[in-house]
């Protein structure tokens, strides 16, 4: 089958781990980083899930979503937490545009008399 | 009360018949999707469980129940008629009476509704054993003549385990009918006012979580702070201790997992967070289970798959102790719901 009839198929997620096999220096370091990331510290496995979970909304990364879903749960986040999650990635977002009304408004200002 | 399902044997689901079940847990071990469990024990350095001295003895006193959950692994309901027998109960408490088991555990179905339990209940305690009941709650609200049951634990000292599923409702009733949050934290409420779940009355009342779909459970620990929290803000209800226990792969929740396609990524999840360290501790090692018609299993998941004891007897009524602790223990493909990540038992996490 063309491995390009659809950009994504559920299944690579399961295949993440053969990065390696094209680059397994950086992917072991990657790997080892990561999971040092995930791990209770400062912030608890939970928060970092619900943060992951934002970042693949805000990063629009099937991936991430399918994974930070399932983990997000595991760890007893609950669906309001969840989408708070969610609200928070599309509040930067959307904030991130509007931010920038600031750049267009001093340039307006620059060129009017 | 709605209910969330019915039972499979009432709706002729092929899965009503346990060989079925076993057919559908050892054909994905046969096309080497799941390995084998007992090879995996043993691949890991775990060996064959073999019994350890039995801590508790855990009684199915009949599939009757005032609810029918989705994932219920006995497939009970109000339409399943087996309960125990007064013959049968005394059977258990003449094998109890020649065993030092400190712990008697009462499960079902609702325990409850099986007419000779409240005198059983007296009786376990005149051995001088503590005992536990697996009560779902909405059966102390359900009908006026169990309004009475917090004040019949307090006076004996019953450990009252329940399940709860999450701390709000709408997960809850996802899985164990609507209305049934409701009726549960009215039911804690009751347990609370004679003093169940407060720290200094030695009278426990500990919830039990599983994960409402095919995920496995989180962080005991982490969970029952948030449970405690959300649920004296929210409610006022206290409880002691919250217990994870992973749905196994079995019954109604086989059921729902074949359904939604689960089955396969279920078992792999479960498979690659096998823990040898949780294998070590299962319950099966310290528990003996008896089924409603007297019949001996390793635990309540073998019971429900119909595998009784390697005994050359497995009847409660001619099954010694010596024979029992010289079983070897039996395991199949289900087995891997206890082993996964920090273990799952009928106390909850392993590690």
């Amino acid at each position: 089958m063309d491995t390009m009839s659809s950009y994504y198929n559920p299944a690579d997620l399961g295949k993440f781990g053969a990065i390696a096999d094209f680059q397994p220096q950086l992917a072991e370091k990657f790997f080892a980083w990561y999971g040092e990331v995930f791990a209770e510290g400062a912030l608890t496995q939970r928060e970092k899930s619900l943060i992951a979970l934002a970042v693949a909304h805000a990063v629009q990364c099937p991936y991430c979503i399918d994974a930070y879903t399932t983990d997000s749960l595991q760890k007893g986040a609950s669906e309001q937490m969840m989408m708070e999650a969610v609200h928070v990635a599309a509040a930067i977002r959307g904030g991130a545009s509007l931010v920038h009304g600031v750049m267009m408004m001093n340039k307006v200002n620059d060129v009017s008399m | 009360m709605a209910l969330a399902t019915t039972s499979l044997l009432r709706r002729g689901s092929n899965l009503a018949d346990t060989s079925e079940q076993l057919r559908v847990l050892r054909s994905s071990n046969a096309d080497d999707a799941i390995p084998s469990f007992a090879g995996m024990l043993r691949d890991r350095g775990v060996g064959r469980l073999t019994p350890l001295e039995p801590r508790v003895l855990q009684i199915n006193l009949g599939k009757m129940c005032n609810q029918a959950c989705k994932h219920c692994h006995v497939d009970a309901g109000p339409d399943r008629t087996e309960i125990m027998s007064r013959e049968t109960l005394e059977q258990c408490l003449t094998f109890l009476a020649t065993s030092a088991i400190p712990i008697v555990d009462l499960t079902g179905g609702a325990p409850e509704m099986n007419p000779h339990f409240r005198w059983f209940v007296d009786e376990v305690a005149r051995l001088g054993r503590t005992v536990m009941v697996r009560c779902n709650l909405t059966i102390i609200v359900a009908n006026p003549k169990y309004h009475d049951l917090p004040s019949f634990y307090a006076e004996r000292g019953v450990h009252v385990v329940s399940s709860l599923p999450f701390y709000e409702a709408s997960r809850t009733d996802r899985q164990r009918g609507s209305g049934v949050f409701a009726d549960s934290i009215k039911a804690m409420q009751m347990l609370n006012d004679v003093g169940y779940g407060a720290p200094d009355t030695g009278l426990r009342l500990d919830l039990v979580y599983n994960p409402v779909g095919a995920i496995l459970p989180g962080p005991q620990a982490l969970l029952e702070q948030d449970f405690k929290r959300a649920l004296d803000k929210q409610h006022g209800v206290q409880f002691n201790t919250l217990i994870c226990i992973t749905n196994m792969p079995i019954s109604r929740f086989l059921e729902f997992l074949l359904d939604r396609g689960l089955y396969t990524s279920y078992m792999q999840t479960l498979v690659s967070a096998f823990n040898p360290a949780a294998a070590l501790g299962v319950m099966c090692r310290d528990t003996i289970s008896v089924g409603w018609d007297g019949m001996v299993y390793d635990c309540d998941f073998n019971q429900m798959l119909d595998l009784p004891v390697a005994c050359s007897s497995t009847h409660i009524a001619s099954l010694s102790i010596e024979q029992l602790q010289a079983r070897a223990i039996v395991v199949d493909q289900h087995c891997y719901g206890c082993t996964a990540g920090a273990g799952s038992s009928c106390g909850g996490q392993l590690t």
